[in-house]
């Protein structure tokens, strides 16, 4: 069914593709109903069951995904921009007319739906970064390039954390896989890894930790290069940076978050513990899922979420009610799906011989995959409590709809 | 392929590892999440039974229940929630209600404690509409005890809460739940309290019940407390009250030939309701501080009195089982009995009396000289000490000096002196006269009310009885109680009885009894003045009647009194009138008794 054209590209829709994404939206409408279908309520369909609401989410989206696949897929690089500032646009609108939901500041009311200009940034975003990207330009050339593909990504991050969303901020580091593959140096995921762990030193225990530990390799490599000038000047710097970041840190912890997500960030590393408290919703999550045991306890019999001890049991912590309905294989199935899903886009990518379909590629596996990595590791209890829906699962439009367009955009460019 | 797109992907597995290692860990291997979702989900509400009804020996309800609601916390599901509000409601201070919000927790997170009792219906109404906004309360349906006539307090007893100690020993009871902390509730809480149920539903977030759990499968029932049927003659015990009235002392009418207590008065008494409830305890601290009356005290079971004159039929009994007397022994009595250097007075009377005429008079010569004959009859014991344990084992048999351990509460021994007790005060050179007193119910000896009735019961039956106890049946009417079925027998010849009810009959009809004479019923009796040294003396008064079949015999004392015949005597032959016409028709001597005040 799937030819593989050695010029790249494929000459059907990539049905594989179509099948995780059918998988993904049938699990994501089926857990929804458990969670929210009321056996008391007088209309099966109503407006106001988050059910039928997802159902029309879903019906508007095949829609959307049809006239996708319709529309010629050039029109893509040549709209990216103008795509990309439109959403800007958007997201500035909100910033002076939206309202606020749960403690962000990002959605504008249209009647009696709320839109969320953020989830379609990102599509923006993967689109103009392709495109920039694709321009034929040799990145290791103009030291410019990368400053000015940050900058497109710096945008948005910066509309965003002023609608004080600091959670969809975040996904946007998901182009790390992006630059990676386009040749920033392997560094940029060793200097992540080591700052978020010297993050966590820093608060889990004390800044001071962190500085000896840094001080300690430093010395270190200050003894085994103690010849090589060049190096122990390079060394020094980093050293000063290391520095500098864990003051950053610091203040930046106690100073720029929010004291929700220095509670959520605290709890997780057990620094306060306080069942009731701000733990409250990462425990009854893992009792939700923990509970579910290999099989779960059957559809429509999860006490956790039926019985509301889980919050927001049908947008961020859906997984939830996968976990204690149907077990260890209901997770082991999301799991597999989204690892699956992922893997085929970058696969997919890997194969185009136009780079612009080639980076939006990554850019978009990067979005599903950090969706997957930030949703379900905070359901475990593995990161920290941050409110970003697991894509084509979770309840809400916003959220679907730009899925749903990020995804089959990528079907289209590959079938060319 | 690209190393890069290689190292992406491996990243992407690796995470993807980690999560499935995770998800593995918290669903399959780790079992106390499941353990966990049930605690949350469920909650096992205690189905209260409602305690036993206790009826009076005609079917009258003596006890009853009453509804009311409790306020209960799971502290380990409270949430923050208006506190002004729910203060309001309950009408407790903000410190008072985290002062209990706080114990609840020491005591338990995860099970429910009391927060507030006994809310009246229309608070409990109200409450129950705003339950939603104080998630971890829930209101719970309880039952109070109620007493339709504030009769028989002390031997009825109370219920209170557990405290930590009985919560530590037993574990069926929780924080919160009542116990019979006296009397009959006491005696019979196994009985009484039934058996609690449970029932196991599920609960959403904010505590509301949304359903029962697999259908009510592994709900219990409540099983209801047994109803007991008292031997207590309700209307009679309401009418010995009545006579008791602004006097202190106590009545216990035994029916002899069961040993089931027809009424027990103890006076000064109080209101049985208001220890119930809410109010308990402080009610509960006012009648401890009343000092003065001591309502608490039950004088029928621990008062110690002198046994008075009421005890030298004892005496007699024993003379004449040692054989020392005959009914026709006679002594001369010239006004008392003279030990050289000191002499026990007698009133006077006419001349020499026989053992009939020494009752029906209380000689007190007779009584003494047949006492010191007993203890210096060297033939049968080699020594005083040998001779007196004899007379106290006697006195032991009849039922003095010793618990019934029946179903009455918190008993008194009472005092008869030990045979190394009087080695101790005399320095082992002591005889019969040194204890003369005894024979005459002063001195050393002590007796309580229910020890003196018992042993006219003795007399009644000619020389055994049935523990005297108050509760007749259980569960049903006619499945009797079996925990004292036992005669007792106290080792006396049938015949020397015949002696003391003659005597008993004369006092009564020509003696010093003859205000206890009732017209129709040939009653026996006996007065007794006992010495009080702190004061007027206790009057006293037993009877038996009728006299060919006891159906009744009665003890009765009233401190400060003065003679038997004065007060005590009236009493009993009212009490005896009462039960067996159920109508007295003396209403003059009722009227005086009743407006008669010795306190």
């Amino acid at each position: 069914m799937i030819k593989e054209v050695s010029l790249g590209g494929s000459n059907e829709f990539d049905i594989r593709l179509i099948l995780y994404y059918l998988a993904l939206i049938s699990i994501g409408l089926i857990t929804i109903f458990s969670t929210s279908y009321n056996p008391a309520a007088e209309n099966f369909f109503s407006m106001s069951n988050a059910y039928t609401r997802q159902l029309v989410f879903i019906g508007t989206s095949l829609i959307i995904a049809i006239v996708i696949l319709l529309i010629k897929g050039q029109y893509y690089s040549f709209l990216a921009y103008p795509i990309y500032l439109f959403c800007l646009f958007l997201m500035i609108l909100v910033l002076f007319f939206g309202t606020e939901i749960s403690g962000a500041h990002a959605w504008i009311k249209i009647g009696n739906f709320s839109i969320q200009p953020t989830e379609f940034c990102k599509f923006g975003t993967a689109l103009a970064l392709a495109k920039f990207f694709s321009e034929g330009k040799t990145l290791q050339e103009k030291k410019n390039t990368w400053l000015a593909a940050f900058c497109i990504i710096l945008a948005p991050v910066f509309i965003i954390m002023l609608q004080k969303d600091t959670g969809s901020a975040l996904v946007f580091l998901s182009f790390i896989f992006l630059f990676y593959r386009i040749g920033l140096t392997g560094w940029i995921l060793v200097v992540g890894a080591v700052s978020v762990t010297l993050f966590l030193i820093t608060l889990y225990w004390n800044e001071i930790y962190a500085i000896a530990l840094i001080t300690t390799v430093f010395i270190g490599f200050w003894i085994w290069n103690r010849r090589d000038k060049k190096k122990l000047i390079r060394n020094a710097i980093i050293y000063g940076l290391a520095l500098m970041f864990i003051a950053i840190a610091d203040i930046g912890y106690s100073k720029v978050l929010q004291s929700h997500q220095k509670m959520r960030i605290d709890t997780l590393l057990g620094i306060v513990n306080d069942p009731q408290g701000a733990d409250y919703n990462l425990n009854q999550s893992k009792i939700a899922i923990g509970s579910g045991g290999w099989t779960g306890k059957g559809y429509r019999s999860g006490t956790q979420t039926k019985l509301n001890f889980v919050p927001e049991q049908h947008t961020d912590f859906i997984f939830c009610g996968i976990g204690e309905e149907w077990g260890f294989l209901g997770s082991l199935t999301i799991c597999l799906l989204f690892l699956g899903l992922v893997l085929r886009i970058l696969r997919l990518s890997e194969r185009q011989r136009d780079p612009f379909v080639k980076y939006y590629g990554y850019g978009i596996a990067g979005i599903f995959f950090f969706h997957f990595f930030i949703n379900i590791g905070m359901t475990i209890g593995l990161l920290p409590i941050i409110g970003i829906p697991l894509p084509l699962i979770s309840y809400g439009g916003s959220s679907l709809w730009a899925f749903t367009i990020m995804l089959f955009v990528f079907v289209k460019l590959d079938y060319r | 392929m690209d190393i890069r797109y290689r190292i992406i992907v491996f990243i992407i597995l690796i995470v993807t590892l980690v999560f499935l290692v995770r998800l593995f860990h918290l669903q399959v291997l780790d079992p106390s999440y499941g353990e966990r979702a049930e605690k949350n989900a469920l909650r096992s509400i205690v189905e209260h039974p409602a305690r036993g009804l206790i009826y009076d020996r005609n079917d009258s309800l003596l006890v009853y229940n009453d509804a009311a609601y409790d306020l209960m916390v799971v502290p380990g599901e409270m949430r923050a929630f208006d506190t002004a509000d729910l203060c309001r409601i309950l009408n407790i201070s903000q410190q008072e209600l985290m002062k209990r919000i706080e114990k609840a927790r020491k005591y338990s997170k995860q099970s429910p404690s009391l927060v507030a009792q006994q809310m009246s219906k229309s608070d409990y109404g109200y409450l129950q509409e705003k339950l939603y906004k104080f998630p971890g309360f829930f209101v719970q349906n309880r039952t109070l005890r109620h007493y339709p006539k504030p009769i028989a307090a002390h031997i009825l007893g109370y219920v209170g809460e557990v405290d930590e100690k009985i919560l530590e020993e037993n574990n069926y009871y929780q924080l919160g739940d009542y116990i019979g902390i006296s009397g009959i509730e006491k005696a019979y809480e196994q009985e009484l309290r039934g058996t609690k149920g449970k029932r196991i539903v599920f609960v959403d977030v904010h505590s509301r019940v949304i359903g029962s759990y697999k259908n009510g499968e592994e709900d219990e029932l409540s099983v209801q407390g047994q109803s007991l049927w008292s031997t207590l003659d309700g209307a009679l015990q309401e009418y010995g009250e009545k006579l008791m009235h602004n006097k202190r002392g106590s009545i216990v009418a035994i029916e002899p030939a069961t040993g089931e207590i027809l009424c027990i008065v103890s006076m000064p008494t109080y209101d049985p309701n208001l220890l119930v409830g809410s109010a308990r305890s402080k009610n509960y601290n006012a009648l401890t501080q009343d000092l003065n009356r001591r309502p608490l005290f039950n004088r029928a079971l621990q008062a110690m009195y002198p046994p008075g004159s009421t005890f030298k039929l004892a005496s007699a009994l024993i003379a004449l089982e040692e054989e020392v007397i005959t009914p026709r022994t006679i002594y001369s009595c010239g006004g008392g009995y003279n030990m050289g250097s000191h002499t026990v007075k007698c009133h006077p009377h006419a001349g020499n009396p026989d053992l009939i005429y020494a009752i029906t008079t209380s000689c007190n010569t007779y009584f003494c000289r047949s006492f010191y004959n007993t203890l210096s009859n060297r033939k049968r014991y080699k020594n005083i000490q040998e001779a007196y344990q004899a007379w106290k084992d006697h006195i032991n048999a009849l039922g003095f000096g010793v618990k019934f351990d029946s179903d009455l509460p918190y008993e008194t021994r009472g005092i008869i002196p030990s045979v190394e007790y009087f080695d101790k005060l005399h320095r082992k050179s002591w005889h019969a006269n040194s204890i003369i007193s005894m024979s005459i119910g002063q001195g050393e000896a002590a007796v309580t009310p229910i020890q003196m009735a018992n042993f006219v019961a003795i007399i009644a039956n000619k020389g055994f009885y049935y523990k005297p106890h108050v509760i007749k049946a259980i569960d049903t009417k006619d499945t009797p109680n079996d925990r004292y079925p036992e005669k007792v027998d106290c080792h006396f010849d049938k015949k020397h009885f015949d002696a003391i009810l003659e005597g008993m009959e004369q006092a009564v009809l020509i003696g010093t009894g003859r205000i206890a004479q009732i017209p129709g019923i040939k009653v026996l009796g006996k007065t007794g003045t006992a010495q009080n040294p702190h004061g007027k003396d206790h009057s006293v008064f037993v009877s038996i009647a009728p006299k060919e079949d006891p159906k009744i015999v009665v003890f009765c004392l009233v401190e400060n009194g003065g003679f038997g015949a004065t007060v005590a005597a009236p009493i009993a032959s009212l009490i005896t009138e009462f039960y067996l016409n159920r109508e007295v028709k003396r209403k003059d001597l009722e009227k005086r008794i009743i407006s008669m005040s010795t306190l």
